[in-house]
């Protein structure tokens, strides 16, 4: 059970996010003009990597926001100051 | 039967039953302490080969002795605390779940503190205490009856009284303040991120709650846990009789029994001459000490000491009647008649919690054991938890843990913590190191009492090449039992080393996981059990559902009302009649459940247009457009409709199981990727009360509840709202349907439901529907329903609505998808109509369609499946929706539904089977 540092609440238990993925995956300014493979590379494909990996929480069961946290996936830790609304 | 209780042993009687027999112990005594005091020593066959199997440990390490007791399957014995009345039964491997209701209950609790000790022998009372004196908020759990860690078994003395009466004085004195938390009878059994740490706490038949979950938030942790005495495997090592030096020691010191009358002990190591001592001051005959050492541990009066010896065989079918012994360098042996063979390998720390932190472990050539090296989290072992194991250093690790813990957590040390004193103690011969006893057959040498594995399995299985102490566990299932391998598993290791002439300290251990004791789910569910599993959500109308007799279906957390039988009705008759009502008069359904969110601000209209594939921005106030949502795959995710309440404001509805993940998307994308957009979701659905009136009857029922309101076709349009009252009532009315027929919505405050379904009842002419009847009506009109019909891999192209996806907006969710090869591929599955070539043959829900009438070899290339069938009141068969490779395109076709040996043709047709004009919708 992580415990996750909400930027707006603070410290909460992970029951209370909802996992949003790898952060820093924008919407395509123009989607018409990419190619058919820069669409999917947007639609179907995400790092995995062992280590530092930046990515999004919401915090569903407190105060709905979404943020950014890096985590380290091979440890678990929350870097702190790497936490951003 | 004799008594093998000490004489002048106290204790209260206690009446117990075991295996259909009536015994005696004492308050105090665990199931295998009485068993033991009454001279039971098998107390069930072992489970794969049937051999009888005694009870081999003193604690929750105990491999063999599993019982019954009552309801509860596989207890170990040496764990359940006797009480008058308790019966139990041995058990051979599984238990045996009972049909009945466990009526205990059970419950959770959420704690914080600054310090958490797990455990409370010398290291972890000592820690608490230190932790306690520098005003840290601390907690201290221990899995035991009493407390004291060994000190009840070894019987030493701590500050000049017996260690069991200072472990209880110190743990009372810590108890009695007002920031510490004692948990006795709680084994900490799980530890996961974040020092968030899980415990069972176990308080009786009589408590409140039989057992609670502890879920601890802990800034530091202090683990003292212990450790437990190593097995060795040597032919017949599993007969009753066999035990762990230190077990018997317990016994003895713990609850005044006597395992056996005549003892061989067999060890590697000093702690098993303490126990014989002990034994031996008991009343119990030591026939011989063997020493697999040169160099033997000094020795006991009278006691012969074989250095350099090892055991060889057991005699006895049934138990211990004799021990072979022999020098380990092969000369020859000889046989000492003995009813108890005490055995000690010496000991493992218990890094089962500070392995689960994710801590790393070394392997101690010293002790010949794990121990913990780095920790990851924040996280310290004191005392025989890290390897150190006399009583004065445990005394001593503990303090200096507690304070550093303290520190750590930000509270400040002032003054020394005094060391209690404790008896000298000789620094002895250091331990050998010996995991098995080399013989040339292996197959009664047990590594794994519980699953009866032997190092003959092992053998075979690095025999086979497997080299991984993971791969041999799998494969042999050594470690795999309740008891998580605790005695087994590094004994694993070290016959894999052993068989592969690797360094034990090169193979490591197999991952310690969660739970370290066996847990009831019953304790695990706590009170979310029964109507508390899960929130239940009734609408306002649910009495009346209720007294009208109608079974409820679960959609989400909703109870809906599925059909209203009348007397002698089954569901297919009601269901009908039901859908007969709608389509020639009026019926009415509780359409409270839907949905619905409040969507505001000045960019709302935009945001809409950017949410769903149609265009919302061109809706006029006053009206209402069915639309579709999409991922960014182009998949349908939800549909409903839009009501224009204001330039500014809209009301969304959303399908009834997703109104949650529609107000969650809608907010992730404001947030995350529109940031700029002035918009405010609320989710109202709870607001109001929502009754569908549906049929050709339903303008003149409205008519006469709504006086004030023009309801002719021309004056109040379909796909258009009017705020107005109905039955007296506030409401705002909606002209929308999902059947086809002329219909209305009519919302009221939620508060007012009742009275508007009264109202709508009283009119004598209308005919409540449930939820079949509704999925009936708009499957009929070939209607999806999201979730039932899409499965996310559905596109609106393939559900036949290329009408709902704009091709003036620049840009909305899935719009680029719609121009990807794959969304255009000619096989895609479409939506279409099957009519089954028997009218009368339903076809189940979830089949595959086939294309020839005869099977063809495996793999069987399937077409598509059926998503929704049912019997139809206006069609002359019965029907079914269906996604269809390339469907569209198939209309009139014939293709086959595999079911059993059967292959049930069916035509492909339109999805939209009655009233394809749409002539029904005005009335």
């Amino acid at each position: 059970m992580l415990l996750i540092p909400c930027p707006w609440c603070g410290p909460r238990d992970e029951a209370e996010f909802h996992y949003g993925g790898q952060a820093h995956v924008a919407y395509p300014e123009n989607p018409a003009a990419l190619s058919d493979e820069e669409w999917a590379r947007y639609l179907f494909f995400r790092d995995n990597p062992k280590g530092r990996f930046a990515e999004r929480w919401n915090h569903t069961a407190g105060c709905r926001r979404w943020f950014n946290a890096v985590r380290n996936t091979a440890t678990n830790e929350i870097e702190a100051g790497e936490v951003t609304a | 039967m004799t008594s093998r209780r000490m004489t002048g042993w106290q204790g209260e009687t206690v009446r117990f039953r075991f295996d259909g027999r009536d015994y005696e112990g004492v308050r105090g005594d665990t199931l295998a302490s009485a068993l033991l005091a009454n001279g039971v020593r098998a107390v069930a066959a072992s489970p794969a080969l049937g051999r009888p199997r005694g009870i081999y440990a003193a604690w929750t390490e105990e491999p063999n002795a599993l019982v019954q007791v009552a309801a509860e399957p596989m207890l170990q014995a040496t764990t359940v605390e006797l009480r008058d009345g308790l019966a139990a039964h041995g058990l051979s491997g599984r238990g045996r779940l009972t049909d009945e209701t466990d009526t205990a209950r059970y419950d959770a609790v959420h704690a914080h503190c600054d310090v958490l000790v797990v455990g409370a022998g010398p290291a972890g009372l000592a820690a608490a205490t230190v932790a306690a004196e520098t005003g840290a908020r601390v907690i201290i759990a221990d899995d035991r009856p009493i407390a004291g860690g060994s000190l009840p078994d070894t019987a030493e003395t701590v500050g000049g009284v017996p260690g069991a009466e200072w472990a209880a004085a110190t743990l009372d004195a810590l108890d009695g303040r007002p920031d510490i938390r004692v948990l006795r009878r709680t084994s900490v059994f799980g530890y996961y991120d974040d020092n968030y740490l899980v415990a069972v706490e176990r308080r009786g038949e009589h408590a409140h709650s039989r057992e609670r979950v502890w879920r601890i938030r802990a800034r530091r942790v202090v683990l003292a846990t212990g450790a437990h005495e190593r097995p060795i495997a040597f032919a017949g090592n599993d007969r009753p009789g066999v035990m762990l030096a230190g077990s018997a020691r317990a016994y003895a010191n713990r609850h005044g029994v006597l395992p056996g009358d005549r003892a061989v002990v067999f060890t590697t190591n000093d702690s098993a001459y303490a126990a014989a001592r002990d034994l031996a001051a008991a009343g119990v005959e030591i026939a011989a000490i063997v020493d697999t050492r040169d160099t033997t541990g000094g020795g006991t009066d009278g006691v012969e000491v074989l250095a350099g010896h090892v055991v060889t065989a057991v005699g006895g079918d049934d138990g211990v009647s004799s021990v072979a012994v022999a020098p380990s360098d092969g000369g020859a042996g000889r046989e000492i008649e003995a009813d108890l063979l005490l055995v000690s390998g010496g000991w493992s720390p218990l890094v089962h919690l500070f392995s689960q932190s994710g801590g790393d472990l070394r392997f101690d050539d010293g002790i010949g054991s794990f121990v913990p090296a780095s920790a990851r989290q924040a996280v310290e072992v004191a005392g025989a938890a890290r390897g150190v194991f006399t009583l004065a250093g445990c005394l001593e690790d503990g303090a200096a843990t507690g304070a550093r813990a303290a520190e750590a957590a930000g509270f400040r040390v002032e003054g020394t913590f005094e060391i209690p004193r404790t008896p000298d103690e000789d620094p002895g011969t250091p331990p050998g190191h010996l995991w098995l006893v080399p013989a040339a057959d292996y197959s009664t040498h047990f590594v794994d009492l519980q699953r009866d594995v032997t190092v003959a399995d092992v053998m075979r299985a690095t025999g086979a090449g497997l080299r991984s102490v993971e791969h041999v566990k799998r494969y042999t299932t050594a470690g795999t039992a309740h008891d998580q391998g605790k005695l087994s598993g590094v004994l694993t290791s070290a016959v894999v080393g052993h068989a592969l002439g690797l360094p034990l300290g090169d193979l490591g251990t197999t991952t310690f996981r969660a739970p370290y004791v066996p847990v009831g789910f019953a304790t695990l569910a706590g009170r979310h059990r029964g109507a508390l599993h899960d929130p239940v959500r009734t609408t306002s109308l649910h009495e009346w559902h209720v007294a009208y007799g109608a079974p409820f279906e679960n959609v989400g957390q909703w109870k809906r009302p599925w059909y209203y039988p009348r007397a002698g009705e089954d569901m297919e008759t009601a269901v009908l009649r039901e859908c007969g009502a709608v389509r020639k008069s009026v019926g009415a359904m509780d359409a409270s459940t839907l949905g619905k969110i409040d969507v505001q601000g000045p960019d709302a209209a935009e945001f809409l247009d950017r949410i769903y594939t149609n265009m919302m921005s061109t809706l006029k106030v006053g009206a209402i457009r069915y639309g579709v949502m999409c991922r960014p795959d182009g998949m349908v995710f939800d549909d409903g409709t839009v009501i224009r309440l204001a330039d500014d404001r809209f009301l969304v509805t959303t399908t009834t199981g997703n109104a949650a993940a529609v107000l969650d998307w809608m907010e992730e994308w404001l947030q995350t990727e529109w940031p700029g957009l002035r918009v405010y979701c609320t989710s109202v659905t709870e607001h109001w009360a929502t009754v569908a009136l549906a049929g050709p009857g339903s303008r003149d029922v409205l008519a006469g509840l709504a006086p004030g309101l023009a309801v002719d076709a021309a004056s109040f349009p379909f796909m258009t709202w009017r705020d107005t009252e109905v039955a007296g009532l506030a409401a705002r009315v909606c002209r929308i349907s999902f059947s086809g027929e002329l219909a209305y919505e009519i919302n009221v405050n939620a508060w007012d439901g009742l009275a508007l379904w009264e109202a709508v009842m009283e009119t004598g002419v209308v005919t409540p529907y449930g939820t079949e009847t509704m999925h009936v009506l708009r499957a009929e009109k070939g209607y999806p329903i999201v979730g039932q019909d899409t499965d996310g891999t559905v596109t609106p192209a393939d559900l036949g609505m290329d009408w709902v996806v704009s091709k003036k907006k620049p840009d909305f969710i899935g719009k680029r998808s719609f121009a990807r090869a794959d969304t255009s591929r000619p096989d895609r599955k479409h939506l279409v109509g099957l009519l089954p070539a028997d009218p009368g043959r339903l076809l189940p829900e979830g089949a595959h369609l086939v294309e020839t009438s005869t099977l063809p070899e495996p793999p069987v290339p399937t077409l598509g499946h059926v998503t929704s069938s049912y019997r139809s009141a206006v069609l002359d068969s019965t029907f079914a929706l269906a996604l269809v490779s390339g469907g569209r395109d198939r209309m009139g076709e014939v293709l086959y539904v595999p079911l059993g040996d059967e292959q049930v043709p069916v035509t492909v047709t339109s999805h939209i089977l009655y009233d394809p004009e749409g002539a029904r919708r005005d009335g």
